[in-house]
Order: structure tokens, then C-alpha cells, then sequence
């Protein structure tokens, strides 16, 4: 990170030390969480998809259901209330899928802050929808043209703005990416997935899960669900990358199955590169896959085993999109839509008597444009 | 044989001087452009050059710097071809020269490897702006062993600790970031300038030189009062891109180069 982010990120450190033990941070976030954004999610048992896989019994973690329709909206509110804490005026965020930067101008509206949101020509392109929804929130939304033109280059962008106007701005990072404490700090904050699921499971099936399935971009809905399980070691995770076209092709985003460890926006972790550390262009049909890196405790998870990480097409995910809608009348954003259709290939690992919980991460409204005439 | 970015500041401040420190992009528009820039440079009393070393993502770089490293890129060229470039020019020319490149090319070649090969080809100092001395620990205690200088940053938001920190670490000078932005050309230079650089100055004898913004002649004379010495990069590199196809190229950026550098002679 370039120096003249160092104080702020100290800033934001302390800052964030500081409102975690402090009970009255945590009871402003949590009305927050419950009263605007629609917190706790349900854990949905998927009874006819169960069926349609043919074993294990599916639970869905209904983030999708949320305001502003992700999982995204748990970590803006966490940082816009440091962002008030901390007296900065303005906000910033990058966002590939629109849906973090839905959720940052939201919170942004609310709490009367001003808002910029960068994303690719690329991704502005094939989630319209969401850039309008920004607008009629009132944020102003920055287009980038440079390099790949998606989630990657708009978060370089976001950072050339900070480095630019620090003294007045938060950046809401809106994944488990970036330069600490961002990725623990966001991950804290999506953490209240994995949370409520765990209480949730042990009421229903009274007992812990024996899958967890989630889609990695970034990764933070992913993260937000298996963090609070890290210790309960008979629980397997698995975390789902975009296959893009294929992996055979190289146009792809499966940085877990594929990359190898490199820094980029500040920190160390896989990264779809080539020989000179010059970062590959990635590729996927989610815009909120498409980015050649990956939060850093993932990398940690893959090292230690702790997780595994699979890849799936951008048509098999289109296969998993239609899947859901049409068993649960549930239409899923693409991204989750990954993790669905992997439901098929762990089929062949389960037992009858598993349970399986996945993070329905995001509801699919602002991918009908896309899909529209693919299924 | 003493490091030459440091000799340089030792005969500068016997004659009184301020530094005049020079940005291009290697291999933009080709490595031989760069090699004869390089080359006039020293005829012309340039103090030290800085090779930038293309990344994909510059995210300390403005629109200029940028698409310099797009177009370097686009012609293949990477740090081997760097290298090799050095040991030619080294065959000429004795000027001081550093690497300017980001961390993760560094890291993926290896950080011993890139910095002995940097040695061995006539490199004399290295600058990675996304590298914050808490990380850089290897690469400085590597860089000592070799005598290479490893230049720190410093800038407007820098609290009083890091001053510190890095006037202790930072070899060869302290690279001080004029604003709180990107690469680029401005029309002013930021209100503060001259108090950070004293203020810096306050903690540390060695040299401090300012870059990011400086554009003009003018610019050059305001900082030339405070700083040990002045860094231009995006005005050049633009001009360079002006001048991408003149055959004129190396002329037109040696005229611009010495209208800048007058106020320092």
C-alpha cells in the first residue's frame, strides 16, 4: 500500500479495536442489521432441490432475502457506522455485480454521507440495473475504463481516489480483500452468516452440518459462513470459484484452484498471474466473480486444508440458475448460482443423511439482462 | 566502489546543488528509445534516472504513468530485458539509476534474485511505492549487503512515527510524495509542501527529494528551496507520448528536460 494510506488504515484499525468491544457500537450495528436490513435470514430447507439432487438435505441461507437483495449490505452498515465514528463526509466503494455498491449507496443515503461508487465499463455494461438503482440513490457512479475494465480495475481506481482524498473519505472495501484491517475487519462483519446458521441448524436438524457451500469471488459471503465453524472440524467446507469459460481456456476467475500467491491491493494470497507477476485478466459470467484475486484467508484455508475450492462454468452455473428458480420459485444472482450448480457434483460424495447448508448469497433480479435468452 | 546514487548526493552538496531526478517508463516507446534517453540524460546533467518497470496495476499512478506501463507491456518488455538494457547502457554511462516497479513483480521474481541480477547489471537503488517499510524488512537488509540504496516514501499524512521509521530505513534518499494523489502533472503544488519537507528535514540528514505533480520550471525552483532535489516523471512521460512516432523523440525530450532543469543550474 502506498504510504500516504498508512495513517488512514492505522486510522481504521484503531478505530475498529476500538468499537468491537464497545457495547454500544454493537448494539447501533445490530438494530441496524435487524431493524432496516431484515436480520436474522432464514435457513431454508430446499425440500423439492433436495429431492432433485437426490441426497442430502439442503438448507439455504437466505441472504438474498436481505435489503438491498445480498449479503453485502451486513458489511456496509458495520463500516459506515466506523465512517461516522470517524467523522469522514465521504464514501467510496468499488463493486463489480453493482451489489456492494447498492449496498454502499444505501447506507450512504441513510446516514446522509456523499458517495462515489467505481465500477468497470465492462460490468456497468451487464448489471444495469444495479447502476441504476445507485443513481436513484443518490451516488455518483464512476466509470473505469482501464485494464479489464471489471470488479479489479475498479478497485484500483477506488484506491488511486483514497490515496487522493484520505483526509475526508472512507473506502468500503466491500470484500475480504485489501490491506488489513480489511480483511479481518469485513470478515468480522459478514461473520453474522455463519452465525445465525449454526444456531439455526442446531434448532432444526440438531446437529452441526457436514457441507458448507458458498461461491468465492473475493469471498467474503463464503468467508461470513465458514469462519464461524473454523473450529468444528468434523464440518467441511467448500468454496466455489467461477470456471469462466473453462480453466482449459485461461478465461476464468478460479484464483483458489488455479493461481499462485502474490500481492496485489494490498495483500498476499492467489492471484491469476503470469511469470513476471503481471496480473492476469480474469473472466466470468458473474460480474462478482470476475476478479483475479482473493481474500488472503482464503489462500490460509486452502493451505491448511481447511477448505477445498472447485470451479464451475459460466454454463453450468446458468444450469444451477435455472435449477433453483425452477424448483424453489428462488431465482438466484449468478454468483450463488455457481454454488448451486456444484450441488450436482457433491452429489456424488453424500450420503443420505447429510446436511448441507449453502449461502444464497444474492437474489438474481439484476441478472435477467445476462441470462435472458441463455437458458 | 561506493553506491552511485549516494556519491551523486555527496558532490551535489559539496557544490551546493539540488538534485535533478528523471522518471521514464523502460521500454516505452522501446528499450532502444529508452537506452539513447538514458544516454542523453547524463550528457545533459540529469542527476540520477529512475527506469520504471511496468505493472499491470500501478495503483500509486495517474492516466500518464498508466498507460506508459500499458504500452511497455504491450511491447513485451520485462525485467530481464531491463536488466540486459542497464548492462548496455552501463557500458557508457556511469549515471545513477534506479528501479521503479511495484511490489508483486518483485515478489514473483523472487526478491533476492531480482536484487542481486539488479546488482550485477549496474541498477543502484530500487523504489516500490506499494511497499511499506513494516514489510520490507528482506529487501532492505538484502539491498545493504549489496549496496544498493532502497528509497522509502514519505508523505503529506505521514504522522510523526513513520517519519521516523522511514528517515531511519530509507538509503540513498527519501523519496517525499509532493500531494495526497497519484502520478501526474498539476497546475500548483500543494499548500504544505514546504512545511512537511522541513519537517521531515527536522528528523533526518539525509537527503530528501520531492516528486508526484511537478510540472513546470517553476515547480522546480519552489522545491529546489527545500528539497535536496526534484523528481519529474508524468510531464516527460507525456511529452514522451506526444512525441511517440517523431524521430525527433530523444531531442524534443532533451529540450524540455533542460528548460526544466534550469532553475537548479
Amino acid at each position: 500500500m502506498p504510504e500516504t494510506l498508512m495513517a488512514a488504515l492505522g486510522e481504521l484499525e484503531a478505530e475498529y479495536n476500538k468499537a468491537k468491544t464497545d457495547k454500544k457500537f454493537k448494539e447501533e450495528l445490530n438494530y441496524y442489521l435487524s431493524e432496516y436490513a431484515g436480520r436474522p435470514t432464514p435457513l431454508y430447507f430446499a425440500q423439492r432441490l433436495s429431492k432433485v439432487i437426490g441426497k442430502g438435505r439442503i438448507y439455504l441461507k437466505r441472504e438474498d432475502l436481505l435489503h438491498t437483495g445480498a449479503h453485502k449490505i451486513n458489511n456496509t452498515l458495520g463500516q459506515v457506522l466506523l465512517a461516522k465514528r470517524m467523522g469522514k463526509s465521504r464514501i467510496i466503494a468499488e463493486t463489480g455485480a453493482g451489489q456492494h455498491g447498492v449496498a454502499t449507496a444505501t447506507v450512504a443515503a441513510m446516514f446522509g454521507l456523499k458517495c462515489d461508487v467505481y465500477m468497470g465499463t465492462e460490468d456497468i455494461h451487464r448489471q444495469r440495473l444495479n447502476v441504476f438503482r445507485m443513481r436513484l440513490l443518490g451516488a455518483r457512479v464512476v466509470p473505469v475504463e482501464s485494464g479489464s475494465k471489471t470488479l479489479k480495475d475498479a478497485t484500483t481506481e477506488a484506491i488511486r481516489d483514497w490515496v487522493t482524498n484520505v483526509r475526508n473519505t472512507h473506502y468500503i472495501i466491500g470484500s475480504v480483500v485489501g490491506p488489513h484491517p480489511y480483511p479481518a475487519m469485513v470478515r468480522d462483519f459478514q461473520s453474522v452468516i455463519g452465525k445465525e446458521a449454526k444456531k439455526q441448524i442446531l434448532k432444526t436438524e440438531g446437529r452441526l452440518p457436514d457441507y458448507l457451500v458458498a461461491c468465492v469471488g473475493g469471498g467474503s459471503n463464503s468467508i461470513g459462513l465458514f469462519h464461524p465453524f473454523f473450529k468444528d472440524k468434523k464440518v467441511k467446507f467448500v468454496g466455489v470459484e467461477a470456471a469462466g469459460k473453462s480453466i482449459a481456456s485461461g478465461k476464468h476467475a478460479a484464483t483458489l484452484v488455479k493461481g499462485e500467491i502474490g500481492v496485489l491491493h494490498g495483500n498476499k494470497s492467489d492471484l491469476l498471474q503470469d511469470k513476471y507477476g503481471q496480473i492476469n485478466i480474469a473472466h466470468s459470467i458473474a460480474a462478482g466473480l470476475d476478479y483475479p484475486g482473493v481474500g488472503p484467508e482464503h489462500s490460509y484455508y486452502k493451505q491448511i486444508q481447511r477448505a477445498s475450492y472447485v470451479a464451475v462454468s459460466d454454463q453450468q452455473a446458468l444450469e444451477g440458475f435455472k435449477l433453483l428458480s425452477e424448483t424453489e420459485g428462488i431465482i438466484p444472482a449468478l454468483e450463488p448460482a455457481h454454488a448451486i450448480y456444484y450441488l450436482k457434483v457433491l452429489k456424488r460424495k453424500l450420503q443420505k443423511h447429510n446436511v448441507v447448508i449453502l449461502c444464497l448469497s444474492g437474489r438474481g433480479d439484476k441478472d435477467v439482462d445476462v441470462v435472458s435468452g441463455k437458458v | 566502489m561506493t553506491n552511485r546514487i549516494e556519491s551523486k548526493f555527496k558532490e551535489l552538496k559539496k557544490a551546493r546543488k539540488k538534485a535533478f531526478i528523471v522518471f521514464i517508463m523502460a521500454g516505452d516507446p522501446n528499450l532502444e528509445a529508452t537506452r539513447k534517453l538514458v544516454l542523453e540524460f547524463d550528457k545533459i546533467g540529469v542527476d540520477i534516472v529512475e527506469l520504471g518497470v511496468a505493472f499491470s496495476d500501478p495503483l500509486a499512478d495517474g492516466p500518464t504513468i498508466q498507460a506508459a506501463s500499458q504500452r511497455a507491456l504491450k511491447n513485451k518488455v520485462n525485467i530481464e530485458k531491463i536488466f540486459n538494457l542497464v548492462k548496455v547502457v552501463r557500458k557508457k554511462s556511469q549515471i545513477p539509476l534506479a528501479l521503479m516497479t511495484y511490489y508483486n513483480p518483485v515478489f514473483r521474481f523472487g526478491e533476492n534474485r531480482f536484487l542481486v541480477q539488479a546488482k550485477k547489471a549496474g541498477v543502484d537503488g530500487v523504489i516500490i511505492p506499494d511497499l511499506i517499510p513494516e514489510e520490507a524488512g528482506h529487501i532492505l537488509n538484502t539491498s545493504k549487503k549489496l549496496d544498493l540504496a532502497t528509497i522509502l516514501f514519505l508523505a503529506p499524512t505521514s504522522t510523526r512515527q513513520r517519519i521516523k521509521l522511514v528517515s531511519k530505513l530509507s538509503s540513498g534518499f527519501i523519496y517525499y510524495v509532493s500531494l495526497t494523489g497519484t502520478t501526474g502533472a498539476r497546475t500548483n503544488l500543494a499548500a504544505d509542501l514546504s512545511k512537511n519537507i522541513k519537517q521531515i528535514k527536522r528528523f533526518t540528514k539525509k537527503p530528501v527529494c520531492a516528486g508526484f505533480g511537478i510540472s513546470n520550471s517553476s515547480h522546480v525552483k519552489q522545491i529546489s528551496r527545500v528539497a535536496d532535489g526534484v523528481i519529474v516523471g508524468s510531464t516527460i512521460v507525456k511529452n514522451i507520448q506526444h512525441n511517440i512516432k517523431n524521430k525527433d523523440l530523444i531531442k524534443k525530450i532533451s529540450i524540455q528536460i533542460k528548460q526544466l532543469q534550469r532553475p537548479l543550474k
